[in-house]
């Protein structure tokens, strides 16, 4: 018996450990950008458009990565969509269980399985190339290309979540609408779609949460230009990149702002992780 | 799940049919281009990272900015390879996996054995949260915690501890979930023959999870093998072979990142990520295979 109780105390001391990872988390990012905050203030920082980084003329301001995550993020996700949204109907109604399947799904867990520097190079040496042939922007760099990769790199989450959503929606349903005479396109876009809409919308919600936070491959394409993007091809910089780019010779009021900004760029992925996951809960 | 009123036109049965076919082919056609990065970028770093792959890559450090310079001046292969990246690398993920698999596991156990009440549900929370925080805040974390706390510099121990809050959710999950599946009754049948319960977990759910268990941690760590950005916070880099958990450390990706900026040393950098990507991508597959195997 006594065996029983110390090994139920080392399971939850261990559960414990979770708690304070997230505490500790959380209190030291808070006391790392307390300067930062106290300087600028709160809103002062957040909306602020200037990083200036000149010894006796410091501003730091979060409102230019915010935008240039929000913006690469959103772009990715609308470029993803499309692509991984075929890739599930593919995966998991029309070629459902065959071979064929099983190999795309595969691959699509390879391109997982891919690490961010690497898409990062490939970005560099092949995608920015064929961006900058069109002329839209000089060298290829900027908003467009960083969201091009970060939607090839999003697609293996929304689609796994998707696959699984898919493959859920009752055969009883797909099948009644087949004896009233519909079409494959009319049982998806009847049956399928609107039975499984709020996990799909789940499953993009997450790969959002994935998107804003990539760094390596964002860093080495989006040109690291500190300002508020004004196009689609504009330079700019995300709240990772403006971490991985600056925070190695960082300090000072300077490392505050950008565990600030780490600070802020930890609460929207934890939100917008925690929504998808509450909707996937009550859908499944 | 609410009715749904389902309207089939019945009349131009002829263009609906063209249109679920034309649907289908937009669908293969956007299904074929999904997946094509992955042969692209595999065609392109096998392409132009092989002819660096010979045995000084695996056992030489990287070369300096002046032998680069003369090898690519006389049309040579670069001299040297990422032997100190590789020895990082190997260091840093086994630290890593020290802290994270046991601590894991045990809390998959915890969130096993405690299905449905509410401290349970909030650490599973915590858990899933946690999976989704960015690599790169980790690193800040690691930054503070060690470079700052307890190293007083780069060291390859906030790498690691970096790379160890990111393992534990993925193991934590794959623990729950396999533990789920196994059979409740070898576990009745052991409690009701009077084994402890720690011989329970240690003794019969372990091993009759094993190769679930064994692919949620093969997964986390092809999953951090690969991660840059934390270590640039954290680690730093070196030239030299270090194995001293205390001091700045290089890792592969490290290096790679140093032979982007470099353009002396752009040759390494396809060989460096082809070695990358294939050791992850190894990886990834014989953790594929053994969870086929084990369902």
């Amino acid at each position: 018996m006594k065996s029983e109780k110390i090994t139920k105390l080392i399971l939850i001391i261990s559960s414990v450990i979770i708690l304070l990872i997230f505490a500790g988390m959380a209190w030291s990012m808070i006391k790392g950008a307390y300067p930062a905050f106290q300087k600028f203030g709160f809103f002062g920082f957040l909306f602020s458009t200037e990083w200036n980084p000149t010894e006796d003329h410091e501003v730091y301001g979060a409102m230019p990565f915010i935008a240039g995550t929000v913006i690469t993020s959103v772009l990715a996700l609308i470029i993803c969509f499309p692509l991984a949204f075929s890739t599930s109907l593919f995966i998991a109604e029309y070629f459902r269980k065959r071979r064929i399947a099983t190999i795309l799904g595969t691959l699509v867990d390879l391109l997982a399985g891919v690490p961010s520097i690497v898409y990062g190079l490939w970005g560099f040496y092949t995608l920015r190339p064929i961006i900058a042939s069109f002329g839209f922007q000089g060298q290829g760099y900027g908003i467009f290309t960083s969201g091009l990769i970060l939607a090839i790199m999003i697609i293996p989450y929304a689609t796994s979540i998707s696959n699984e959503i898919i493959t859920m929606v009752p055969n009883e349903l797909k099948e009644a609408a087949y004896s009233l005479g519909a079409t494959r396109l009319e049982v998806i876009t009847s049956v399928i779609i609107p039975s499984s809409r709020s996990g799909l919308v789940a499953g993009y919600i997450l790969a959002l949460g994935r998107a804003l936070g990539e760094t390596m491959a964002v860093t080495m394409l989006i040109g690291n230009a500190n300002i508020i993007p004004t196009g689609l091809f504009s330079p700019g910089n995300s709240m990772a990149s403006v971490i991985a780019n600056q925070f190695g010779e960082a300090d000072g009021l300077k490392l505050s702002s950008l565990i600030a900004i780490g600070l802020l760029l930890f609460g929207v992925t934890a939100i917008v992780n925690a929504i998808g996951k509450i909707i996937i809960r009550k859908f499944a | 799940m609410e009715s749904k009123e389902i309207i089939i036109e019945t009349e131009n049965s002829g263009w609906r049919e063209k249109k679920d076919k034309l649907f289908f082919g937009i669908v293969v056609i956007l299904s074929f281009i999904t997946i094509s990065p992955i042969a692209l970028i595999l065609y392109k770093l096998i392409a132009k990272g092989y002819k660096q792959i010979n045995p000084d890559f695996f056992f030489k450090v990287a070369p300096d900015t002046l032998q680069a310079m003369t090898a690519v001046r006389n049309g040579e292969l670069l001299p040297g390879g990422i032997a100190n990246g590789i020895s990082g690398t190997l260091l840093m993920v086994a630290v890593a996996s020290v802290i994270a698999i046991p601590l894991s596991i045990l809390i998959g156990i915890f969130l096993y054995e405690n299905q449905g009440k509410q401290y349970a549900n909030l650490i599973r929370s915590l858990t899933d949260i946690l999976q989704g925080v960015p690599s790169v805040v980790l690193g800040i974390i690691a930054y503070i915690w060690i470079v700052q706390g307890i190293t007083k510099g780069f060291s390859a121990l906030a790498g690691s501890v970096a790379l160890a809050i990111m393992m534990l959710p993925l193991i934590i999950r794959s623990t729950e979930e396999t533990l789920k599946m196994l059979p409740i009754s070898i576990k009745e049948a052991a409690a009701a023959l009077g084994v402890p319960y720690h011989k329970i977990i240690l003794k019969v759910m372990i091993p009759s999870g094993f190769s679930g268990l064994m692919t949620g941690i093969l997964l986390s760590i092809s999953r951090v093998i690969g991660e840059t950005a934390p270590l640039m916070l954290t680690t730093l880099g070196s030239t030299a072979i270090n194995l001293n958990i205390t001091k700045p450390t290089s890792a592969v990706p490290l290096q790679i990142w140093e032979f982007y900026n470099n353009p002396n040393m752009i040759d390494l950098v396809w060989s460096s990520s082809l070695f990358l990507l294939g050791f992850v991508l190894t990886l990834n597959i014989i953790a594929k295979r053994i969870s086929t195997q084990f369902n």
